[in-house]
């Protein structure tokens, strides 16, 4: 199949990638344009190791098409941090030792960098229920928890400064 | 994992949806959230050689109440159905049972007409649909149908929609007062589909109840009314010994695949179990002791 030009913008720059149109994001994201922070975990749409924010709202980039982000902005872990200064996700995770291997990590960031933005000050159950499209083999996921807790003290103390 | 090659088209209305499907006849599939067909086609048990994107057609999205009928265009993903004011007040059974798919992620590309069209008995709204007596509106070469969901599934994966159809809205009658509804599923875990699940959605007038639908998910070859089970209380005042007859005629009807959500007695059971939980939240609900 012939190969299709698309432009989008990635972590707030334009990128221009051919791709085929059955190529999927995540491949697209680590293959062709080299960010390989997304990672490929389960490819059947589970684990949300993939995850990324397009247009504003967490999708696993595993499910889909790299055709279909053409005109439309993507936001992966490696925009996350600004001038070299982590996000308050970013920063929980790390003080909260919300990784143990660290192969969930930045789906767990995107999707709770969005959720946040969804839910600022979420319960311990509303933070369960928004995070329970990824999934984590090591941590257990308390820690996760308390990391995205941390964030979401920090977020609201900087807004409310 | 990758899909099979295939032509992309992302057509911006609907009309050039329904041409492009006319034109490719069976080699082209409509690709709505993508969560369904993406994966069926990176196993290779789906390989369209063309996919027509509906992603672009603004009109299929949206939630409005035009006469007492709530609208709902096909495009509507799971999360919109969550957070719409408007359905949480006129027919929350719809954003309860959304609550219960996939994950956060999965129901920002789900979408409640892929949830429909696609036929699989696994999915969710297809009871619902047919516990709230919705209706379904096909668009294809030859204008606009309306057909009810109960009826537009003949087998798993196969229903009424003709080659160079689409979905393109739902339309459900609000409820009246008095009414109540549930859906209960049992699943193993978040995302996973169905062990069994049950839609109820009844209509108090006092002590009677003047109408019951009840409708079962992933217990057959597609979402099954539970008619018989419906005529044991319609018309009575409800009592735990009628519920149990209610259940009963509703597992006569379950025929479920074996799968690792378990056998058939269990599964049976369970939509019997869902049965008896969904009515007794419904009365609940419509006698107003419940939210």
């Amino acid at each position: 199949m012939t190969k299709q030009q698309i432009s989008f913008v990635l972590n707030g720059q334009p990128v221009e990638v051919l791709v085929e149109p059955r190529e999927l994001l995540i491949h697209t994201l680590r293959e062709q344009l080299h960010q390989t922070g997304s990672h490929i975990g389960c490819e059947t749409t589970h684990c949300g190791a993939c995850t990324v924010d397009l247009d504003g709202k967490s999708v696993k980039s595993c499910t889909v098409l790299a055709v279909q982000v053409s005109g439309r902005e993507v936001l992966t872990v490696e925009g996350l941090a600004v001038n070299g200064e982590l996000h308050p996700v970013q920063e929980g995770f790390m003080q909260e030792h919300g990784l143990q291997c660290g192969f969930c990590t930045p789906g767990m960031m995107m999707r709770a960098y969005r959720f946040l933005q969804e839910n600022p000050d979420p319960s311990e159950d509303e933070i369960r229920w928004g995070m329970s499209g990824n999934l984590c083999r090591c941590t257990g996921y308390q820690n996760i928890v308390k990391a995205i807790q941390y964030a979401a003290r920090k977020l609201q103390s900087a807004e409310g400064a | 994992m990758i899909p099979g090659s295939f032509e992309y088209h992302r057509p911006a209305t609907l009309d050039d949806a329904v041409s492009l499907l006319t034109e490719y006849g069976d080699e082209a599939r409509v690709l709505a959230g993508g969560h369904s067909l993406l994966p069926m086609m990176k196993l290779r048990f789906a390989e369209p050689a063309h996919l027509v994107d509906l992603n672009d057609i603004d009109t299929l999205k949206g939630i409005t109440e035009e006469q007492g009928v709530l609208h709902i265009g096909a495009m509507t993903t799971e999360n919109e159905l969550i957070a719409s004011s408007l359905l949480r007040e006129k027919c929350p059974l719809i954003p309860e049972a959304a609550e219960l798919i996939a994950d956060p992620q999965v129901r920002n590309r789900g979408t409640i007409g892929g949830d429909i069209a696609h036929g699989d008995p696994s999915n969710d709204h297809p009871a619902v649909m047919m516990a709230l007596d919705a209706d379904l509106v096909l668009r294809g070469p030859a204008g606009e149908r309306v057909v009810p969901a109960d009826g537009f599934y003949l087998g798993t994966y196969y229903t009424l929609l003709e080659p160079g159809e689409i979905l393109i809205g739902i339309r459900v009658p609000v409820p009246p007062s008095g009414s109540g509804a549930s859906y209960q599923k049992l699943k193993r875990k978040t995302g996973d589909y169905a062990t069994a699940a049950s839609a109820v959605c009844l209509q108090m007038e006092g002590d009677i109840c003047r109408k019951i639908n009840i409708a079962l998910t992933n217990v057959g070859p597609t979402a099954l009314k539970a008619d018989e089970a419906m005529q044991v209380l319609a018309g009575q005042n409800i009592n735990d010994s009628l519920v149990g007859e209610a259940v009963r005629k509703a597992m006569a009807i379950c025929d479920p695949a074996v799968d690792l959500r378990g056998d058939v007695e269990y599964r049976t059971h369970m939509a019997g179990e869902m049965t008896r939980r969904a009515i007794n939240l419904a009365l609940e609900r419509a006698r107003g002791n419940r939210s």
